[in-house]
């Protein structure tokens, strides 16, 4: 029988706002365990909560990025269940009035084809604090640093058909919520983490089959792979004349496999009403207008301005919008020296293979824009060859030169790396060649054109690779005729 | 002293008849004499007190001091008090000691009112007599067999026997109008969000607010306009001005027109408390006042209405108390879901286990609509209902409770009976309204006090206020005391 397979996911993005949904305390990562955790975040009695509305701002921006009306007057809900990490016995979340109504993502699939993805809704929500097995033997701790902290759940349609769909899509998230500057896109820390919803049915049925939830992934590889074993073992349930229960599974990276955390029987009846000590948020025209105004250009729109305003294939636009960093960076080049086309090539070339040998950010680059904008500024004018400007290159990411335009003058001038374009020069060079290499100049002058490069190379190496390459061809063909 | 309004008190201080550690000792001295059977403090506060006390005389004698600086008061045992035990009456809180102030107690810390102590109340302020209380039922001082009311009954108690010249309390349900009327004294509930509830240990979050317990309208009325104001730490308080609620209390009545709802003068009305309440009405008709029948049809349903929505919040509001951070954890706990069931088993009193259950199922998937909404409905049918009747009168009067009060252990094993001691006063915290009750006489049937109770649109407590202050004028109905407290003196 030929499967089909249905994933919807509920991504939690972690906002990147300084202090707490609802409290004043830093949401800084990696502190002192319980040292983040003020009065309120410790649910003492009597404390009430206070809405961060540098939250709803940046759950605006994503709705409004993603195309989805801004919910007027939504609600915050409490969702009821006992953990020792969840110090108010609630989380404070939105139930059918989220901030974020539906809203859209487009992907691009393997075979070129766009592929547009549903986004149900998002909404606003407290995160929990972590419990610590480890350490405390037979006992368990607490830290509260995390609990409070914004998140934004993103959920999906279930409109994914397979695991790479549903990568593409974790990764157009993912770097949508960067570009707007709410999330950090930390996965290891868990500032990005995602649960799938898993099903399959018999190609062509209607009815959705009964799905399993996978939790708290949280790296795109783990996506995938959790997705695909997720999918065998429930055509293998299935197959085998078995059915699949509607569960929450884990997924195991070490064993690779998927376990069973707990039943739809055993599921909470979470009690969700609306939070009495909170009023609804009313998001007025004016604010969007304001949102709208500080919303950054979206990379689907920068692809498309790329391409057209530089002229760039639509791969190079689709490397250089990866990330807003990249993207500014090679605008800020391509702008000050006017060789776009030259830019974008040193960015996803030279540049990137650097950054990646060195396991750098582009905002950590040791060549900083300006330093870019500098050299390529001389291979456009020819000052020095394309040759020549990766060892100039090589010389800034070492750290030589000054950190702004000038760097590369100051690295070219001091290794005297500057082209030779004076003919006479060039002219002599060649006549040099020429004579100490009698046998050559007759084979080209016999029709053995090949030996040509021969002449260049060593041309070249006289020059130390400093004389203009257009020029020594042009100067060669004219004397070896 | 006792008699003596906070005007007098004030007065007094400044012109140096006697010292506010003078005043705090007396009053200290009189809690120590008479609470040990009346039973209204949870937590006697003497050192805090006569600190507070020695504080305010400086800024007495620095000329720094304002219109309550120095003058002791009380607070319900439910609103946190940094460093001083805050037990809410529950054993679960029995242990804890608060680590920061309410924005109440903040302001009337400020206002430099030393605190005498924490009074009793019902657990978690969800009762109407007062019995449900860790620390013991309070006694009524008008006859020490009978409820004082609740769920503020410590705090109206001891404004009653005098051994605070006020105290706050909360209202979610009639806490501060039910005692306040049982006990013979003046206690005002404000409109939801005029004054803060950070800090205030919620029962139920729509509908709590924190209020005030006095001998005179215009004692309430200085404190109350301390107390107010919006405070960015409660998202609920309004944004609004505070009026100068003492400036308005001799303001002329004339033509004031009342609503005299008929719902509330139906069956289940004691005949002996009807009578008090008509002579009140016919003391203001003499005062110029107008009288409007008016109906509220929607009454009958605030019951049934209020026992779904608070336990709801309740049940919720509720679990933070499960052992884990504070408060009350069960001997050596053999896992977590132990940990919790009995932490919260021996750690809550019947009556809040049975509105977390009560709650609990009100909210559970499949009751939600039959139950929650609708009773949220409702309780906009009963704001519509006054909201029509704000049209045409300018307040609203009536009973406070349909009898007097009742012998302690009458009515605890029977809650819908005593849930329907409320029955006038819950309708009001539905809406968000203001309310109060005035002394307005005694039953001729026990001789116990009988309130008056005046309702206000939002946000006219000044308007409550002086009305009630007028009422005050030519009444002396709230200047008996029981006498087996204050005959002496």
């Amino acid at each position: 029988m030929e499967w089909e397979t249905v994933i919807g996911l509920e991504i939690h993005a972690q906002l990147s706002t300084n202090s707490k949904l609802f409290s004043g305390s830093s949401t800084e990562y990696g502190q002192e365990p319980n040292t983040q955790a003020n009065i309120v975040d410790l649910a003492m009695p009597g404390v009430l909560p206070v809405l961060n509305t540098e939250a709803v701002r940046m759950a605006a921006m994503f709705g409004l990025a993603i195309g989805a009306p801004i919910g007027r007057g939504n609600v915050f809900a409490r969702k009821n269940y006992f953990y020792p990490d969840l110090p108010q016995g609630y989380q404070i979340s939105q139930f059918d009035k989220p901030i974020v109504e539906l809203g859209h993502m487009d992907i691009t699939l393997e075979n070129g084809e766009t592929k547009r993805i549903g986004v149900t809704r998002a909404h606003l929500e407290q995160d929990a604090g972590k419990s610590l097995h480890e350490d405390f033997a037979g006992m368990t701790g607490i830290d509260l640093n995390r609990s409070g902290t914004p998140l934004l759940e993103i959920v999906s349609e279930p409109d994914m058909s397979s695991a790479k769909e549903a990568v593409a899509y974790m990764k157009k998230i993912h770097e949508l919520v960067q570009y707007l500057g709410i999330n950090d896109g930390n996965l290891a820390e868990g500032s990005f983490r995602c649960d799938a919803n898993v099903s399959v049915r018999p190609k062509g049925q209607k009815e959705l089959g009964t799905r399993a939830e996978l939790k708290n992934i949280n790296s795109f590889k783990f996506v995938e792979r959790a997705i695909n074993i997720e999918i065998e073992r429930q055509i293998d349930i299935i197959e085998d004349g078995g059915a699949v229960v509607q569960e929450t599974r884990l997924y195991d990276p070490d064993k690779n496999e998927t376990r069973s955390m707990r039943s739809k029987e055993e599921a909470n009846d979470y009690r969700y009403f609306p939070c009495p000590d909170l009023l609804p948020i009313e998001i007025t025209d004016e604010f969007l207008t304001a949102v709208k105004a500080i919303l950054p250009e979206l990379p689907a729109a920068k692809f498309e301005r790329f391409m057209n305003e530089y002229d760039l294939s639509d791969y190079d636009a689709g490397v250089l919008t990866a990330s807003r960093e990249t993207a500014d960076y090679f605008e800020s080049v391509a702008k000050a020296c006017g060789e776009p086309k030259l830019t974008a090539n040193w960015v996803t070339g030279e540049l990137s293979s650097h950054l990646n040998n060195d396991s750098l950010e582009i905002t950590d680059s040791p060549v900083n824009a300006e330093m870019l904008t500098g050299l390529i500024k001389r291979i456009a004018d020819k000052t020095i060859s394309g040759k020549i400007a990766k060892e100039v290159f090589q010389a800034l990411w070492a750290g030589e030169g000054s950190k702004d335009e000038s760097a590369a003058d100051k690295v070219i001038e001091s290794k005297g790396l500057k082209q030779i374009t004076d003919s006479g020069a060039i002219e002599a060079l060649i006549d040099e060649i020429m004579a100490n290499n009698e046998g050559q100049v007759e084979q080209y002058r016999s029709g053995k054109e090949k030996v040509f490069g021969f002449f260049v190379g060593q041309v070249m190496k006289a020059s130390q690779g400093k004389a203009n390459p257009a020029q020594v061809n042009e100067l060669l063909k004219k004397k070896l005729s | 002293m006792i008699t003596k309004s906070l005007t007098e008190l004030s007065t007094s201080l400044k012109a140096g008849d006697f010292s506010s550690v003078e005043l705090t000792q007396f009053y200290l001295d009189r809690i120590a004499k008479y609470d040990g059977e009346l039973n209204s403090f949870i937590t006697v506060t003497e050192e805090q007190a006569l600190a507070g006390a020695k504080a305010a005389d400086e800024q007495i004698a620095a000329g720094t001091a304002g219109a309550l600086t120095g003058i002791p008061m009380a607070h319900k045992d439910l609103f946190c008090t940094d460093g001083v035990r805050t037990s809410c009456a529950s054993k679960m809180l029995g242990n804890f000691i608060a680590p920061y102030n309410a924005t109440v107690v903040e302001k009337l810390n400020a206002a430099g009112m030393p605190m005498l102590g924490k009074t009793n109340m019902d657990e978690f302020a969800m009762g109407s007599s007062n019995e449900n209380s860790y620390y013991g039922a309070v006694k009524n001082p008008w006859d020490l067999e009978r409820v004082p009311g609740g769920s503020s009954g410590g705090s109206a108690v001891a404004v009653a026997a005098r051994l605070a010249p006020v105290a706050t309390g909360t209202d979610t349900g009639g806490s501060i109008r039910q005692p306040a009327s049982l006990t013979g004294i003046t206690g005002i509930k404000p409109t939801y969000g005029r004054v803060s509830r950070f800090g205030m240990i919620a029962y139920a979050s729509s509908l709590d607010q924190g209020g005030i317990f006095g001998t005179s309208a215009s004692d309430c009325a200085m404190v109350l306009e301390t107390m107010s104001g919006f405070d960015p730490k409660d998202s609920t308080s309004v944004e609004r001005d505070v009026p100068n609620m003492s400036a308005s209390l001799n303001d002329s009545i004339k033509g004031l027109k009342i609503g005299l709802p008929k719902e509330f003068f139906g069956e289940g009305l004691d005949s002996s408390v009807a009578e008090v309440v008509n002579d009140a009405i016919e003391e203001y008709k003499k005062l110029g006042a107008e009288i409007v029948e008016i109906s509220l049809p929607n009454t009958h349903l605030a019951i049934p209405s209020y026992y779904v929505i608070a336990p709801a919040e309740a049940s919720s509001n509720l679990s933070r108390f499960d052992g884990v951070r504070y408060g009350y954890r069960c001997e050596a706990p053999v896992d977590l879901t132990d940990m919790y069931m009995r932490s919260r088993g021996e750690g809550f009193g019947t009556e809040v286990k049975r509105r977390i259950m009560t709650g609990t199922y009100a909210l559970s998937a499949g009751y939600y609509d039959a139950y929650y909404l609708k009773a949220q409905k409702i309780r906009r049918l009963i704001s519509d209902d006054f909201k029509k009747a704000f049209e045409k009168v300018d307040v609203i009067m009536g009973p406070v409770a349909p009898e007097t009060a009742f012998k302690l252990g009458e009515k605890t094993d029977d809650p819908i009976s005593m849930y329907l001691a409320d029955i006038y006063t819950l309708s009001l915290n539905l809406a968000g309204l203001t309310g109060m009750s005035v002394p307005a006489g005694f039953s001729k049937n026990n001789k116990m006090p009988v309130g008056l109770q005046i309702i206000g649109n939002y946000f006219e407590e000044a308007k409550l206020l002086n009305v009630a202050h007028q009422y005050q004028q030519v009444t002396d109905w709230h200047k008996q005391a029981p006498s087996a407290y204050t005959g002496g003196e």
